[in-house]
């Protein structure tokens, strides 16, 4: 977290944070509009006199005055105090890739470090949502995939949403990787507020960003509006779970429109969270079985050679007995009375997995059925 | 004229002597009972004049005072009919008075006279032991029940005729046998462990939860043995001392469920519906009555489906697991019950029941934060043990029997035997009990032990409490193998019998 320092008052500029305060003080009002179905995918394209003709209603003059007024270094300051970077639309390290959209943002607010920001951003990046109500199979996809392309230097873009979209983070944390996630608040709180862990450890090694200025509540309106920016970010959308009609298949369809890779991961066809996703696979998604899939869609078949080929150092270093037990693991035998029938003590077994588990190697789900992660 | 007779009143499970002061003196005729008495004793009056009449007495046709003292104690229930009909004879010169000093009376009457049986005799015999009476007067079908207490003249009495030839020097009746315990038929009745098969993660779990009284959760789908497994654990403990067995034949004694009069000789298990009040879980009521937690006393209480129970009943079982006791306080009394007991509860591991297993899980991940926050918070941070039950495989149901109850039980006495050992001379027994001051004296961890630990508190997958619960645990596994050392090994079973799910928004190390 790099505070500004004052005396450099063209970045990030008056008029981008200006614009982002206004987004944020008229979040109300796009609430309102949004719920009446006019759609408020267009409102982000106004500019910032139309946005407030069109949205302020009664409030014109106060918002009008207000936004004449404008402090740009209270935001700064409030940037600051809750380490956050403001990256505007005019300085050189905002990312390229979202000026793709017809409403980019004016300013992205940045939690995290800044220069693992940018290492993320020039890194490949994939976009990874899905269900908030995933499935066990689901969350072990997006949680594989997530691990599978960091472990292959790729940044995990995602909204650190309920289910997927946090499992597909975890992934690329448990690999060491990059991750960004997007929020539809400001960067600094943690939404949904149970995964606050999630977010402090995305803010160590990741970044977390958002359009949306520090203190900024969420609305729903943002939901569909963060999306955009996550399917601008990446070349490539992955969706994992959806149903059919999710908000993960708008994140597609923005990606879609982008000119970005769209891919999805198939389910039971009668798995009403694979509707969504085998749909997309119809429509000529690319059908993804695991990171390989996706490496293969972005680089052509010479990517594979992306994928770590040498194992894990952390499972080269195992102990015999403790390696043993986790290709058992890795080979089907998931539950402790399995691993104890044949053989082994169950004493034995118990330390060993919570070795492993220790070392973050296996991980223990639903029904104590443990899976191998490296 | 007056005359006093000794009984006892039942306070929570307690006995408490009481002083029947019969005084008869000239005035209009009346009979009045004073001295904080319930309804049922105030029917008495009723009861007692009946009685006298049908067993060819006088009854005095004069002013009657009975009191009962002392008079800040509450007196609940029909047991003191008999010692207020002797009080009224003797108060009248129709039976001798001073054999009231050698024998307390404790009975219903009916309206032929009749000496009922009544409820808790045991306890009024250790009470009338306690407060060195030579004898006691009791029902004769209950007159067994009594004699379980030693040093105690018992004399069992068929009708208030009967209680006066007695205390008029008559012949004392022979003293009754102690009501027989049947041990060779509750050993044969309990479930055995070698019937159980493909379970060695829920097995081993017993086994430790039995060595070192710790409480436990079994998570598993419908159907795949909880129930079946909880039910073994009572005989894998050791069996009831004999001032145990009293403690436990009293409290059913009071309640008078389940109870044939002869010692208790297996571990209670109670396993009480969730529909249960929290009044009926820990004790409460009008009058206070004692609740399952007590009826588990020295045992087992069995919490099935624990998610369903009402959140207020399970707040309830907080003081009950911590402090070995329930406190009711009702208007200017404290009633103590003892609730000593191993908790096992089982739950599904997700609304549906069937996370994790074969058949698909219909639940979403909000669903299943629902359930876990069901199952979280105070009750969960008191049991040592969390083991998931899985459904055994086919091939494992043909296997032969792994082990057996008896087998279990001579390596959990060892267990135990090294624990009161070790905890001579403290308050607890058992590892479970063991505070953190204890902890630190009686558990010491190598280097390499130490940093595991560690590395899994940092993880954050365990919290402070979970931290002393995994050094519990430990300690009782080191007691299984017979060792004074905690080894590496015994921290890591430890750890793996603790959480449930890896956490994932642990930060990773």
């Amino acid at each position: 977290m790099t505070p500004l320092a004052a005396g450099t008052p063209t970045r990030p500029c008056r008029s981008c944070l200006r614009r982002s305060w206004l987004i944020a003080r008229l979040s109300g009002h796009i609430e309102l509009a949004w719920s009446a179905r006019r759609g408020s995918a267009g409102l982000l394209a106004l500019d910032d006199q139309a946005l407030i003709v069109s949205l302020a209603g009664d409030r014109l003059a106060v918002v009008a005055a207000e936004y004449e007024r404008f402090d740009d270094d209270a935001t700064r300051s409030r940037c600051a105090t809750s380490g956050v970077t403001a990256l505007c639309s005019c300085d050189a390290r905002y990312p390229v890739q979202l000026h793709d959209l017809p409403d980019p943002p004016a300013v992205l607010y940045v939690r995290g470090d800044l220069g693992r920001f940018e290492r993320a951003i020039a890194a490949d990046r994939v976009a990874m949502v899905g269900a908030r109500r995933a499935t066990e199979y689901g969350l072990q996809q997006a949680r594989g995939i997530g691990r599978g392309l960091a472990a292959a230097g790729l940044t995990v873009v995602s909204g650190m949403a309920l289910g997927v979209d946090a499992a597909a983070h975890v992934g690329a944390l448990d690999a060491r990787g990059l991750t960004i996630a997007v929020l539809a608040c400001g960067p600094e709180q943690a939404y949904p507020a149970s995964k606050r862990h999630l977010h402090a450890r995305i803010v160590a090694s990741g970044a977390v960003i958002s359009e949306l200025p520090p203190g900024t509540p969420v609305r729903r309106w943002a939901f569909p509006a963060r999306n955009r920016i996550i399917a601008a970010l990446a070349q490539a959308t992955v969706v994992v779970e959806a149903g059919e009609r999710s908000g993960s298949l708008i994140t597609a369809g923005q990606a879609a429109d982008l000119g970005r890779e769209v891919a999805a991961v198939p389910g039971l066809v009668t798995a009403p969270l694979a509707a969504g996703t085998n749909a997309l696979i119809a429509d000529g998604a690319q059908l993804i079985r695991g990171p390989h899939d996706v490496l293969e869609l972005l680089f052509g078949a010479a990517a594979l050679t992306l994928l770590p080929a040498t194992p894990d150092e952390r499972v080269v270093g195992l102990e015999p007995d403790l390696r043993a037990l986790l290709e058992r693991v890795g080979g089907g035998c998931d539950t402790v009375a399995a691993l104890a029938s044949s053989g082994t003590d169950v004493d034995a077994v118990l330390a060993g997995l919570a070795q492993l588990e220790l070392r973050g190697l296996v991980r223990r789900g639903p029904g104590g059925r443990y899976t191998a992660t490296a | 004229m007056l005359a006093r007779v000794v009984t006892f009143a039942i306070d929570g499970i307690d006995p408490r002597p009481v002083w029947v002061e019969v005084d008869i003196r000239p005035g209009l005729p009346t009979f009045r009972v004073v001295g904080l008495a319930d309804a049922a004793v105030r029917e008495a009056r009723e009861r007692v004049r009946a009685a006298i009449l049908n067993s060819d007495f006088e009854f005095p046709a004069r002013r009657i005072t009975a009191n009962l003292a002392p008079a800040d104690l509450r007196k609940i229930g029909p047991g003191f009919d008999a010692a207020l009909a002797v009080g009224l004879l003797a108060a009248s010169g129709q039976c001798s008075v001073d054999a009231l000093d050698r024998w307390a009376v404790f009975g219903e009457l009916s309206l032929t006279g009749t000496v009922r049986p009544c409820r808790g005799v045991l306890a009024v015999a250790e009470g009338a032991r306690r407060a060195g009476v030579a004898g006691l007067v009791v029902p004769r079908e209950r007159a067994g029940e009594a004699a379980l207490v030693d040093g105690l003249e018992v004399a069992g009495v068929d009708d208030l005729r009967g209680i006066a030839a007695l205390l008029n020097g008559g012949e004392v009746p022979p003293p009754p046998v102690p009501a027989p315990a049947s041990p060779a038929a509750a050993v044969q009745d309990a479930p055995d462990l070698a019937d159980v098969r493909g379970h060695e993660l829920p097995l081993r779990a017993l086994e430790i939860a039995a060595a070192g009284g710790h409480n436990l959760l079994l998570e598993g789908p419908p159907g795949s043995g909880k129930t079946m497994l909880a039910r073994r654990l009572p005989a894998l403990l050791p069996s009831l001392t004999r001032a145990e067995a009293l403690e436990v034949t009293r409290i059913y004694s009071v309640a008078g469920i389940g109870h044939s009069g002869g010692l208790a000789v297996s571990r209670p298990f109670r396993a009480p519906h969730h529909t249960v009040s929290p009044a009926g879980l820990v004790g409460g009521g009008r009058p206070p009555a004692a609740g399952e937690a007590t009826f588990a006393h020295h045992g087992v209480l069995f919490l099935d489906e624990l998610s369903e129970f009402s959140r207020p009943s399970l707040e309830a079982l907080r003081q009950p697991i911590e402090d070995g006791e329930v406190v009711i306080v009702r208007g200017q009394q404290a009633l103590r019950f003892p609730t000593r007991f191993t908790l096992v509860a089982a739950t599904n591991p997700c609304p549906c029941g069937f996370a994790g297993s074969e058949r698909a899980c219909r639940c979403g991940e909000h669903e299943l934060a629902r359930h876990r926050r069901r199952l979280s918070g105070p009750l969960l941070d008191r049991i040592d043990l969390l083991v998931t039950v899985a459904r055994p495989s086919a091939v494992a149901l043909a296997d032969p029997p792994t082990t057996s109850s008896e087998a279990v039980r001579q390596r959990v006495l060892a267990a135990r035997e090294r624990q009161s050992a070790r905890l001579a001379g403290t308050a607890v027994h058992t590892n479970a009990q063991l505070d953190a001051r204890l902890l630190r004296a009686h558990v010491q961890l190598g280097a390499t032990a130490r940093r595991t630990l560690a590395q899994a508190y940092d993880r954050g997958g365990l919290s402070a409490r979970g931290h002393d619960r995994v050094l519990r645990v430990a300690r009782t596994i080191a007691d299984l193998a017979d060792r004074d050392a905690v080894e590496l090994g015994d921290v890591l079973q430890a750890l793996a019998l603790r959480t449930r799910e890896t956490n994932d928004d642990a930060v990773a190390a």
